[in-house]
């Protein structure tokens, strides 16, 4: 059935694309663009628009084949995302097909966990036992001892089955362990969130602060371009990080800050704007609650007390601080992602979304605008069961801001652990190394000994899928349907995945492995149509639009939407007091301090470093550093250390080491990069990198592996997020 | 006959490698060589640093010892715009190109002939720019012909500070780089 469906459109995509309008949201008159968008005369070229999977941005790309091979991968310059420009990851898109260590069958494990002995089943053997056990949990013990970590919009069909077989345990580490803090903080002030893609309005900016949030090489594609757009437009760029980042590099203004003391700037920000009166008058008294609690506390925060907290120069705060006022509205502080550093997060992100207040910036141009998504129906599926017995990975609210859609990972291990408030017998992973994604490795390994089933479906023989029960293999992005894609931005749009090769093997799409599991667990019915395509055609048809075109143009445009004040948007905040929450009774209500208050944090003690971690442009979490052209772009990570106390260690760039951590945990050997581009109290490497997966062959063992030296993590006591910046190091020089 | 050349903005470049992958899949680069590179120069002492980020290729020079070298022919200008190009077929892989190449853009591919940027020639030649310059998330990168001064690089170059790779070689690179 799928075949069929394929040839059928191969031949379609084969024919030209619309070349409708092509200039990008950038206001590039993307002329390159429009030629590609052109009918390619050579025989043997197809074009076939779908969407990148390489990170959770979803540009709109077009696969390129040259007689019926993978050949290149472009951007789509009708996306609003890409503007018809991918970057690095997506670029090397090609790779996630050609990676020689791909899963090829269904594996059922053949000894105890953590041993590498398995046998190849067949898709009906491999389902028919995960069923059989998932049936037994459901009859024994409730379905809601099942969890689900899901992550990208591949793993909607699996949720869909988890939610039909009547479990509420849908995880990711993308809210506990990344952005959860950043958009509570965020939504407790102005009652919405920051999203994702992030409703920064960069392109348009005057002034732009980065807090640790080293744009550039963390590659969101859209918020780069208008990253270039600002540079161009000569906006000021403020940049804090403990490391010169390469944004650090233009930046009108570098704060080298003492990690853990952001929020002591923050608040020092918000004292220097109320105290000289820069704030913006009228906003605060329109929309605001509580501004003069707020400016009577952060009185006490004084540039010259912030000094003595960051290292950062008092007449430097000021000067940065008038240069964000001088600027507003279209001045902003950025909220940054990966927002998990110290446990006290959702607290330094209100502090960003107070200061952003004071600049009266929220819908306007140049700071946040107002994002809009093209609504889409959802198929008409049947009722999923209603569970009644509270979620276990957030036992009596503990923490009352913990986000329900994405969950708490780090609770649910918990409750797997200890077995209460009632037992977790299964996990099912869909797309997440959670051996690499949650801070402390021998908590997970024993949330996984206490399973009775453990399955993972991946692309690629992870960490993860090294302690599953059974591997389920999928069909990589590139040779498969998944659902629609329509993310709240500047303009609506809506975008398709779709196959351009067959899968090589017998790996399957997610949407045929969550439908065949749901059959094999009685669940048939929440899966009434035959083919994906079926459902595609369904939702895009009853949103009024043409599945054809879609499939043609791989994105279809809605109706543009005022994003901002200055278009004509009603400014409102949903938050309980309808106003811009400066004091917040929601926190006071549930025992927190209602204005932020600075927290110190503990600093290493000598011969220690803090251990930071972050990103390259060319890799993405811990799936991609096999991917063999990317792993030629980079190939292995190295520690940077500041370049005077490499000396004083008597180490040089391209020298081996390993680092312990304060628990004595010590990693995978490493390349030193001695190098002035980082504060003396700190360390830093990329994440993802020092697999410990021996299947995963060609990059076993390179570079080491940040997330095993996290043992330790601070909670956030008002979300659940785990704060993973709290981690020392030392370094270890002998026997490398 | 036009002249291409490029006018690169470090001011926007990121280093993100787009243009290392974009080239290695459009020109089907083997694996463990690249036409194109990432260079990051920093001076400075911390916190007071200062960066130039540049991708970096063959320079298409106007002045090239690597044809003057060549003892087949096979390095040779093209008509296309002045790019420097390779007939493999001519190519004895004697690798003296390499050595007078000033640059480090060259390198001898497994199959046995010198190879290197061509400024995307076969798109070049249909009217679209470099892969390298298409694919770009930051737009820093600006292709076109040096000797219409109405082209967007000879706009950029007449109006931005800017530096070419090496001077004092002689080679006369047709990349300048603005700063």
């Amino acid at each position: 059935m799928n075949s069929l469906s394929r040839r059928k459109f191969l031949q379609i995509s084969g024919s030209t694309f619309a070349a409708a309008s092509a200039i990008g949201a950038l206001g590039y008159a993307a002329k390159g663009s429009l030629a590609l968008a052109e009918e390619k005369k050579e025989s043997g070229i197809k074009k076939i628009p779908t969407y990148c999977n390489l990170c959770f941005w979803k540009c709109g790309a077009i696969a390129w084949l040259k007689d019926g091979q993978l050949w290149k991968i472009t951007g789509n310059p009708l996306d609003p995302l890409s503007n018809g420009r991918l970057c690095p990851r997506g670029t090397g898109g090609i790779g996630t097909n050609t990676d020689p260590n791909r899963l090829k069958a269904p594996l059922i494990r053949t000894k105890k966990r953590g041993e590498d002995a398995w046998s190849v089943v067949t898709w009906d053997e491999a389902l028919n036992y995960i069923a059989g056990k998932l049936n037994k949990i459901k009859s024994e013990l409730g379905p809601e001892s099942v969890a689900l970590f899901s992550h990208g919009i591949g793993g909607n069909f699996i949720k869909h089955t988890f939610l039909a077989y009547g479990t509420p345990h849908i995880f990711a580490p993308s809210y506990a362990q990344c952005r959860g803090p950043r958009d509570v903080g965020f939504e407790l002030t102005f009652g919405e969130g920051i999203g994702s893609p992030e409703r920064t309005d960069i392109k348009n900016t005057r002034c732009m602060a980065l807090i640790g949030s080293h744009l550039g090489e963390n590659m969101h594609n859209s918020q780069v371009q208008e990253l270039s757009v600002a540079v161009d437009n000569g906006a000021s760029i403020i940049v804090v990080d403990p490391r010169f980042s390469i944004v650090a590099g233009k930046a009108k203004y570098y704060l080298p800050i003492k990690p853990g003391t952001d929020m002591a700037l923050l608040l020092a920000w918000a004292n220097v704007i109320i105290k000289e009166k820069k704030y913006d008058v009228e906003f605060v008294e329109l929309y605001g609650l509580g501004f003069e609690q707020f400016a009577a506390s952060v009185a006490q925060y004084t540039p010259e007390w912030a000094y003595t907290e960051t290292g950062i120069e008092p007449q430097l705060i000021i000067e940065t601080a008038l240069e964000l006022a001088r600027n507003k509205p279209a001045s902003f502080i950025h909220p940054g992602r990966h927002t998990t550093w110290y446990g006290d997060d959702t607290q330094r992100s209100r502090t960003i979304a107070l200061v952003n207040a004071l600049l009266g910036n929220w819908n306007h141009k140049g700071a946040f605008f107002k994002p809009v998504k093209l609504k889409v129906p959802s198929y008409p599926y049947p009722d999923y069961p209603e569970s009644t017995r509270g979620r276990a990975d957030n036992p009596g609210k503990k923490y009352p801001w913990a986000g329900e859609d994405e969950g708490l990972t780090n609770g649910i291990r918990e409750a797997t652990i200890t077995g209460k408030p009632y037992p977790i017998k299964a996990w099912v992973t869909y797309s997440t190394n959670l051996i690499n994604a949650l801070p402390n490795q021998q908590e997970t390994i024993k949330a996984i000994q206490n399973l009775d089933l453990m399955v993972a479906i991946d692309i690629l023989p992870s960490e993860i899928a090294g302690w599953a029960d059974v591997v389920l293999p999928e069909a990589t992005y590139l040779e498969r349907f998944d659902d629609l894609h329509s993310s709240p931005f500047t303009t609506p749009f809506l975008g398709i995945r779709q196959p351009a090769v067959k899968p090589p093997e017998d790996q399957k799409p997610g949407w045929w492995i969550a439908k065949k599991l749901a059959d094999k667990l009685g669940l048939g019915q929440y899966f009434p149509w035959k083919d994906i395509e079926e459902y595609l055609k369904y939702r895009v048809e009853s949103a009024g639009l043409s599945y054809d075109e879609l499939k043609e143009n791989g994105i279809i445009l809605g109706e543009k939407l005022p994003n901002y004040v200055e278009e004509g948007l009603e400014q409102s905040f949903p938050t309980p007091s309808g106003k811009v929450e400066f004091y917040s009774p929601q926190l006071e209500e549930k025992g927190f301090p209602p204005i932020p208050v600075y927290t110190k944090h503990e600093n290493p003690h000598d011969g220690y470093f803090r251990l930071l971690f972050g990103r390259t442009p060319v890799h993405t979490f811990s799936f991609t550093q096999s991917n063999p052209i990317l792993q030629e772009m980079f190939e292995e990570n190295e520690v940077w250390i500041n370049a005077d106390i490499a000396k004083s260690y008597n180490l040089k760039s391209g020298d081996y080491i390993k680092l312990k951590n304060q628990d004595g945990v010590v990693s995978n050997k490493l390349k030193v990069r001695a190098t002035e581009r980082i504060r003396t109290d700190c360390v830093y490497m990329v994440h993802g990198f020092g697999h410990q997966s021996k299947a995963l062959k060609t990059t076993y063992n390179k570079g080491a592996n940040d997330a095993q030296l996290v043992t330790k993590y601070k909670i956030d006591p008002i979300m659940g997020g785990t704060g993973m910046n709290v981690n020392f190091v030392t370094f270890i020089q002998e026997g490398v | 006959m036009a002249r291409y050349g490029m006018a690169i903005d470090t001011k926007k470049c990121v280093g993100c490698m787009d243009c290392v992958v974009a080239c290695k899949t459009e020109n089907n680069v083997p694996e463990g060589y690249n036409r194109d590179w990432i260079t990051n120069e920093t001076a400075g002492k911390f916190p007071a640093l200062r960066q130039e980020i540049r991708t970096e290729r063959c320079n298409q020079c106007d002045n090239p010892p690597c044809v003057y070298c060549c003892p087949t022919g096979a390095s040779h200008i093209s008509d296309t715009g002045g790019i420097v190009m390779i007939d493999k077929n001519k190519c004895i892989g004697c690798k003296a190109c390499l050595a007078a190449c000033p640059y480090n853009a060259r390198f001898v591919h497994p199959e046995g002939f010198a190879s290197k940027c061509t400024f995307c020639e076969q798109r070049v030649i249909q009217g679209e720019k470099p892969a390298c310059v298409e694919v770009c998330p930051t737009y820093c990168m600006n292709f076109g012909d040096l000797d219409d001064p109405l082209s967007i690089v000879s706009q950029l170059i007449s109006k931005r500070p800017n530096h070419a790779l090496l001077p004092p070689a002689g080679t006369k690179p047709q990349i300048f780089y603005l700063t």
